[in-house]
């Protein structure tokens, strides 16, 4: 007899995501599904919850309504550095710590107790074209070099899951496009889930599949990106 | 010149008031003119000030009838008094109040107690509250301080704290560089204190040992004991607030509380 293919467990899923401050609604029944080596792309105007609901998602801030599910399990179970781990994310200013390159890449698995190898170091700056970086210190870096540092961090965390925070909107046009197909090679790579939060409707384009449109802290459209940003 | 003027020595130190206060006035005038309008405040802080010495004189004279332990509630009530007031350089800051008391009662409460029952500080009213008030009063400036740069620190670094968050660092890791930029700031008043007694200024405690005919020498050493337990009830004071302070910053989930309003 015959089977379906079974369908492989999302790795993270949203559930009636809401949040709420002094009264006021910033989030509001957000659910969705993501697979691992899928991209989905939050896009909105400003103020319409996308950042919001990044912060949600590696619970930097507390939803008050639902939860979020990695790989089945409830994330309120699994303790915030654990989850922060798996749950990476890079963040529109790359907030460098001061001091070398790479003290900035070793932080991450420093926090509990692993020392990068050498080996992996020079693996993680080949990744962002970075090769040789290693003893520069962050101060002297360039915008565009600054966040390939960032992207480089995070990923010496092996995360499962990588959340980009308008990676791309502080740098100028060329920066962007390198940062950016950096990213599509890793996200490919490595097979990771990623949620990308972009002003730019041609980026979300570019990077994912699937598409949330957001508006006052609510879902307005959903599916593929071209549909959801075109309509 | 006032002396000629009032023989009465009430009417004298009123008089003397009077003047200083006129000074500071024309000093906060002269700020004025540069844009700098500071004169209300400074109103309210000296007539605040006065009649709040007035009625603690009034509540000392009351209480050297009394026996010694009425001392410790005079101290307990200028803990909470210093608690409320440098919470308030703390806005903002869950729990502010209550840091900032227990704080200074920890750190200028146990130097106090310890340095009494070792006889360093008398027992008797007379010493014991202007002492130790001296004290409670320190470790309010510098838990004041500490609070308003980790606070001030905080605010302007919330993307490198929950960056740090974000790469799986403990809340209390977090902050760390904020927190001991925060105590070290705090203690330089009292650690320039020490560093320039009797060369840059004499302390009163010393200036009203030698007015009332205390030997120099005694008064000079006894100054410099009270300036190192100023030292280390101030040091205590910071680090026991910036230790409390940390972990209310924070939930239960390393979230971080304090953060500019979005």
């Amino acid at each position: 007899m015959n089977t379906l293919p079974a369908i492989p467990p999302a790795i993270l899923r949203a559930e009636d995501l809401g949040r709420s401050v002094n009264g006021k609604t910033l989030l509001e029944k957000i659910t969705f599904e993501l697979h691992a080596g899928e991209a989905l792309a939050i896009v909105g105007p400003s103020g319409s919850g996308k950042s919001t609901l990044l912060r949600l998602l590696n619970r930097l801030d507390e939803p008050t309504a639902g939860t979020v599910y990695i790989d089945g399990s409830d994330y309120k179970g699994i303790e915030p550095r654990v989850l922060r781990r798996r749950v990476g994310l890079v963040t529109q200013r790359p907030f460098l710590f001061p001091g070398t390159v790479e003290q900035n890449l070793r932080y991450g698995p420093l926090q509990r107790g692993e020392i990068v190898s050498d080996e992996i170091l020079s693996e993680l700056l080949g990744k962002v074209c970075l090769t040789g970086y290693s003893s520069r210190n962050v101060a002297n870096l360039s915008g565009g070099e600054s966040q390939r540092v960032s992207v480089a961090r995070t990923l010496a965390n092996s995360p499962s899951i990588l959340l980009l925070d308008e990676p791309t909107s502080a740098l100028d046009d060329a920066s962007k496009i390198e940062i950016e197909s950096l990213l599509l090679n890793i996200v490919h790579e490595q097979k990771l889930a990623c949620v990308l939060v972009t002003h730019d409707k041609a980026q979300a384009v570019r990077m994912a599949g699937r598409a949330l449109l957001l508006a006052d802290g609510k879902v307005i459209r959903s599916g593929p990106t071209g549909e959801v940003t075109h309509a | 010149m006032l002396k000629r003027i009032f023989t009465d020595p009430l009417h004298l130190v009123l008089a003397q008031a009077l003047l200083a206060a006129l000074a500071a006035i024309i000093v906060v005038s002269l700020a004025r003119r540069r844009g700098i309008n500071l004169i209300s405040d400074a109103l309210i802080a000296m007539g605040r000030g006065l009649l709040q010495i007035i009625a603690v004189g009034s509540i000392l004279a009351l209480l050297l009838k009394g026996p010694r332990w009425n001392g410790g509630w005079l101290l307990i009530a200028m803990i909470v008094a210093a608690g409320a007031t440098s919470a308030r350089r703390a806005k903002g800051v869950p729990g502010a109040f209550a840091v900032s008391t227990w704080a200074i009662a920890i750190g200028a409460g146990s130097v106090i107690a310890i340095m009494t029952a070792l006889g360093v500080i008398d027992s008797r009213i007379t010493s014991l509250v202007p002492v130790g008030s001296m004290l409670i009063a320190n470790a309010m400036n510098t838990n004041g301080l500490a609070l308003n740069r980790i606070r001030a620190d905080v605010l302007a670094h919330t993307g490198e704290i929950e960056t740090a968050l974000a790469l799986g660092a403990e809340a209390h890791v977090s902050v760390a560089p904020y927190v001991q930029a925060a105590f070290e700031s705090s203690m330089i008043p009292a650690i320039d204190s020490v560093r320039s007694l009797g060369i840059v200024w004499i302390p009163g405690l010393m200036a009203g040992m030698l007015l009332s005919g205390a030997r120099p020498l005694y008064a000079a050493v006894y100054q410099f004991v009270v300036l190192a337990m100023i030292l280390a009830s101030s040091g205590l004071t910071s680090l026991v607030s910036t230790l409390f302070i940390r972990a209310r910053m924070f939930t239960s989930a390393s979230q971080l509380m304090l953060r500019q309003e979005r």
